[in-house]
Parts: structure tokens; C-alpha cells; sequence
């Protein structure tokens, strides 16, 4: 082939990826040069490339004030927390499901399993909004009250978040993380669990030694995938659904918090900055670290 | 098949579990429409309740009171869900194609740059500075639209692996063989071989788009161009301000056009009507994509 007809061949397809090119090129690469603003004094005055050098000192900062502590400590025990409960509650759904005979029935359950998690965090946080408010919320009023027991205010607690969030977290996500073990669930050969029935195995036990170790496979997987995002926080989960409130940040102030309350609430941009690059450093570090691993146990899941 | 009696207590027991389940995924919507058709001052009263104690459907007549308000965050919503989903869904494909296609020289090459964005980006500080400064997206309905949205590499994937997998290279060289040109086998043999994909992953934008809040948050002020989250998301502040105290001071003719509490849900609820919508569609549909994307191709 010659180089003309080569080209004749290659040109084509590559203008087809240009538009698409384009948009990564801008929405994702360009930012990944502006990680040097972290290391400078933002001045608008004298603009971003004017400003001056400072190295190190936003982190330094950053690093002695008490928040860069709780934001990483909530960051990674919300995630920890959500993977193991998220996990057990999504294969216990596809196991129930696995074991509805008709499948129409099924299909309608996936469909009210899922829906909590098509909503947006907004109208999440007004469905939270409608149980938790103070005055005329469904727990203190129909569920408190009747019991004789003295109402709470929710949003001004801290100490009640850490149950609240993993609560919202589960009801949001289980029946849509169930989708994938429903399938491989779905996958499983019957005659292995016809031959155990004829050996005299009852459910429970066909369950803990067939369909649990069939799974083990996706659910390493699926687990050291998440554990890769664990330095990442869902926004809206920690900033809308406690709608926002002062009170609250000792147990809802996450990564992804701070770097909006420090860029647009506090105007300080070297704190968000170095707080977004701290987070995307890491979060990089842990996804090669991930993958080495997920290498290991089972190559043709790696991501690279 | 022959049930033990075991075998059938635990279909039982599995059938009660995944009813209880549901409730309990249901309960909380059934909580604010009955919220919203309740009457404002028994809502206050008594709380938020499963049975409506005094059925009203003011809440939703008042909205034809803020009909221009709540119309025009309607329209942006949709607005930006249809051309988001729509730009976003072709260049995702156009992008795709091509890394799809094994004897094109740069297919890994494409592949590596979008596959890197999935694991390093730069940060929330730089892409801000860059579509403010740069771009001037502030306050225009592009902000709503370009920024992280229009297309992300776990989308962009998953079309590359049902296209690698699913429409076989000869196809296409046949139809190349009888003069087709790639943009003619791309939207005439590629993209309707390649229906349920695409119907994946515009069910994925389409969502995204309609619930996306953190745009406006990052790049809209002016009210006009909120959306129906945002709006939500205004309301909800106002119920926070009244809270706060502050409000007694300053309250002046403006707390009279503050919507109630019953007006929020009903807002709330014709928030999720579209959802609603694609619900039957997602039930098919968004179960492929998670299921493709957890096994990776």
C-alpha cells in the first residue's frame, strides 16, 4: 500500500474522532496542565500565569489546618463502609430475585429497585428532607412523637449523619449494584445445583457453597475497582442531602466538599487547588496500585 | 423440577424479602405526593404522613400561580437533556468508531487518550478556571452543557467494545469493497446495527442531563438559566433561610410568594415525572450497559 493510499484510508476515520477528540482534549487534558496553580499565589489582578511561585506552602497550609484531617478520614471510612454494606445488600437482593419463579415479577421489582437511583441528589435530599425536618418531619412527628420521645434536630446533629448517609447510600444504590450479581447469578450452570439437591443439600447450604463462591470472582472485582475510587465522595450525597448545613461538616465534610466550599463559598482558591490535586494524586496512585492487583488475581479483568 | 418443601419456603421467604425491599425503595416517593396533595396548614400540623389527612391539590394549582418560573426551568431542563444527549451521543459514537475498528493504525492510540481521563483529571480549580476564564461559559446555557458532560470516557468505551463486538469487521469491508465511503458505513451500517448501545448510552446522558445540578452550582447565578434541580435546589434554600432566623428580619412582601412546603413536593415530584418515563426502558436497557461495563471487552 502506498503512503498515499494509506493516508487516503487513515484520513477519513480520523476526522470522524476530531469533534470527540476535541472535547477530551479541552474538558479533560487542559485542566491536568492547570494542576500548577496549586503551587502559586492566585492573584487575579496579575492573573493566573502572573501569579507567584509559592512551592509548597498551599499544602502546607492546607496539611495544618484540622479539615485536611477530617475531610480524608470521612472520604475513606464513608467509602469503606458503603463497599461492604453496598456489597452485601446488592448479592443479597440478586439472590432473592435469583429465586422469584416468574420472571415478570422480577422485572418489576428491578424497576422499583432502581428508581431511587435514576433520582438526582436534589430531589433525594427533599425525599430526606420530607423524614428528617425538625418541625414537621415524618421521624419526629409520626415516629418520635408517638413514642413519647423528645424530637431531634436532625440537621444541626452531627453525630446521627454517619448512620443517615450510609442509610441514603444503600437505599440509593443496592438494587442497581444487584443488577450485576443478578446476572452472573443468572449465569450459573442449574445442573450444579441439581446435583447438590440430589447429594441432600438444602438452599441455604446450595447458596453458601455454590452461588457465593461462583460470585467471588465479580465480587473481588467489583470491590478492588470501587477501592480505587475510594479517595472520590459523591457531591451532592455530602453537600445537598445535609443540605449544606455548618453543623454537620465534622461528619459530612469530604474531599469533594471542601474543594467547592474553598473555591466558591471561601474564595480560596490555593486551599481548593491543593486539595483537588492531593485528591486526583492519590485517587491516581490508587487505581495503577488497584489494577496491579486486580492483575494479579485475575488478568483479563485489568483495566490496563 | 421437583421442589422440597425447603426449596419452597425459601422462594417464599425470597418473594416477602424482595417485596419488603421495594416498599421500602417505594415508600419515600409515596411520602412526598402525598406531601404535595395534602392541605399546606394540616402538612404543618401533623408532618409529613403516608395517609392525607386533608386532601388538596392547591399545591399543584399554585404552580399555574409560579407557571412562568417553573415553565421556563421545565424548558431549560429539557433544552439541555435533548442537545446534550444528542451532541453527546455522536461525537461518543464518531469517537468510538473509529478506536473500534482493528485495522485503523491509531485505534490504540485514541483508545489510551480516552482511557487516561478515567484515571488521572486535574482537578475541579483548573477546569473552573479554564470554562470562566477561557470560554466565558458563566451564565450562558452552554454551561449547562459542555462542561464534564457532553462525553466521558466510560461512554465512550462501552460503544467501542459493542461495536468491536458485535458488528463484524467483513461487514463493514464488503460495504467498503462496493464503494462506501467510512462516513456512509459509519451512519448507514454502523449506527443501525448498533441500536441498543446507543439507546444505553443516551439512557445514561439523558439522565445525567436531567439530573445534573452542579453545573448551574459551579457556573449559573442568574435564575433564568436554572434548570428543575436548581430551582429545587433554590427552593429548598429558601425553607433553610426561614429556618434560620434571619428571615424574621428581613421578611417582607417576598415571604408571601414563597412557595409552601406542599408547592416544594409537588415540584419534587414532577421532577421525577420524565424518570418515571424511561423507567420501563431503563428496566432493559441500563441493565445491558452495567452489565457490559462491569466485564470489561
Amino acid at each position: 500500500m502506498t503512503k498515499a493510499r494509506a493516508l487516503k484510508k487513515t484520513l477519513p476515520l480520523f476526522m470522524l474522532a476530531i469533534p470527540g477528540l476535541l472535547y477530551f482534549l479541552i474538558n479533560s487534558y487542559l485542566p491536568m496542565f492547570g494542576v500548577f496553580i496549586a503551587f502559586k499565589d492566585v492573584n487575579y489582578a496579575k492573573g493566573i500565569f502572573g501569579s507567584d511561585w509559592i512551592g509548597f506552602d498551599n499544602f502546607t497550609f492546607l496539611f495544618q489546618t484540622k479539615d485536611a484531617w477530617i475531610m480524608t478520614r470521612n472520604t475513606l471510612l464513608y467509602n469503606l463502609v458503603f463497599i461492604a454494606l453496598g456489597t452485601v445488600f446488592s448479592i443479597m437482593i440478586a439472590i432473592f430475585m435469583a429465586e422469584l419463579l416468574k420472571k415478570v415479577y422480577a422485572k418489576l421489582f428491578m424497576s422499583g429497585l432502581i428508581l431511587p437511583n435514576l433520582i438526582s441528589m436534589v430531589v433525594l435530599s427533599m425525599l430526606v428532607f420530607a423524614f428528617l425536618n425538625a418541625d414537621s418531619g415524618f421521624v419526629n412527628k409520626s415516629i418520635l412523637a408517638p413514642l413519647g420521645l423528645p424530637e431531634i434536630s436532625w440537621y444541626t446533629e452531627s453525630k446521627y449523619w454517619p448512620y443517615i448517609l450510609v442509610f441514603i447510600q444503600i437505599w440509593k444504590t443496592a438494587g442497581y449494584g444487584s443488577i450485576v450479581y443478578f446476572a452472573s447469578i443468572a449465569g450459573i450452570d442449574k445442573s450444579i445445583y441439581e446435583a447438590a439437591k440430589i447429594d441432600g443439600a438444602g438452599k441455604i447450604r446450595q447458596i453458601r457453597t455454590i452461588t457465593l463462591p461462583l460470585l467471588k470472582p465479580t465480587v473481588i472485582i467489583l470491590v478492588l475497582m470501587s477501592l480505587g475510587r475510594i479517595f472520590n465522595s459523591d457531591f451532592g450525597l455530602f453537600y445537598q442531602v445535609p443540605m449544606n448545613s455548618g453543623a454537620l461538616y465534622s461528619t459530612t465534610q469530604t474531599i469533594d466538599t471542601y474543594v467547592y466550599r474553598a473555591l466558591m463559598q471561601l474564595n480560596d482558591i490555593g486551599m481548593s487547588a491543593a486539595a483537588g490535586l492531593y485528591q486526583s494524586i492519590v485517587g491516581f496512585a490508587l487505581v495503577v496500585i488497584v489494577n496491579a492487583i486486580v492483575r494479579k488475581v485475575s488478568p483479563e479483568n485489568a483495566l490496563f | 423440577m421437583i421442589q422440597t418443601r425447603g426449596e419452597r419456603a425459601f422462594v417464599i421467604f425470597s418473594a416477602i424479602m424482595m417485596v419488603l425491599f421495594t416498599l421500602l425503595a417505594f415508600l419515600p416517593f409515596v411520602l412526598i405526593v402525598v406531601a404535595s396533595i395534602t392541605e399546606e396548614s394540616s402538612l404543618i400540623r401533623n408532618g409529613y404522613s403516608f395517609i392525607p389527612t386533608q386532601i388538596s391539590f392547591d399545591s399543584y394549582l399554585y404552580l399555574e400561580a409560579s407557571l412562568h418560573t417553573f415553565i421556563r426551568a421545565y424548558g431549560v431542563s429539557f433544552l439541555v437533556t435533548v442537545l446534550g444527549t444528542a451532541v453527546g451521543l455522536l461525537i461518543t459514537s464518531m469517537l468510538a468508531y473509529p478506536m473500534s475498528r482493528r485495522d485503523f493504525k491509531y485505534h490504540n492510540v485514541l483508545a489510551f487518550v480516552v482511557f487516561f481521563t478515567m484515571l488521572f483529571n486535574g482537578g475541579v480549580v483548573p477546569s473552573y478556571i479554564m470554562w470562566t476564564q477561557f470560554f466565558n461559559v458563566k451564565d450562558t446555557i452552554w454551561a449547562l452543557i459542555v462542561p464534564n458532560l457532553l462525553a466521558n470516557g466510560f461512554n465512550v468505551l462501552l460503544v467501542r467494545n459493542y461495536f468491536k463486538n458485535n458488528v463484524p469487521l467483513e461487514i463493514i469491508e464488503s460495504a467498503q469493497i462496493d464503494g462506501a465511503s467510512e462516513l456512509r458505513t459509519f451512519f448507514k451500517i454502523m449506527l443501525p446495527l448498533s441500536v441498543p448501545v446507543m439507546v444505553t448510552v443516551g439512557l445514561f446522558m439523558g439522565l445525567a442531563y436531567w439530573n445534573d445540578w452542579i453545573n448551574a452550582l459551579y457556573y449559573i447565578s442568574k435564575p433564568q438559566y436554572y434548570g428543575i434541580q436548581n430551582l429545587l435546589v433554590q427552593l429548598m434554600n429558601n425553607i433553610q433561610y426561614l429556618n434560620s432566623g434571619q428571615a424574621n428580619v428581613v421578611l417582607g412582601a417576598e415571604a408571601v410568594d414563597m412557595p409552601s412546603t406542599s408547592v416544594r413536593m409537588a415540584m419534587a415530584v414532577l421532577g421525577i415525572v420524565p424518570v418515571l418515563f424511561v423507567l420501563p426502558l431503563t428496566q432493559k436497557y441500563l441493565t445491558r450497559g452495567v452489565v457490559i461495563g462491569a466485564v470489561k471487552g
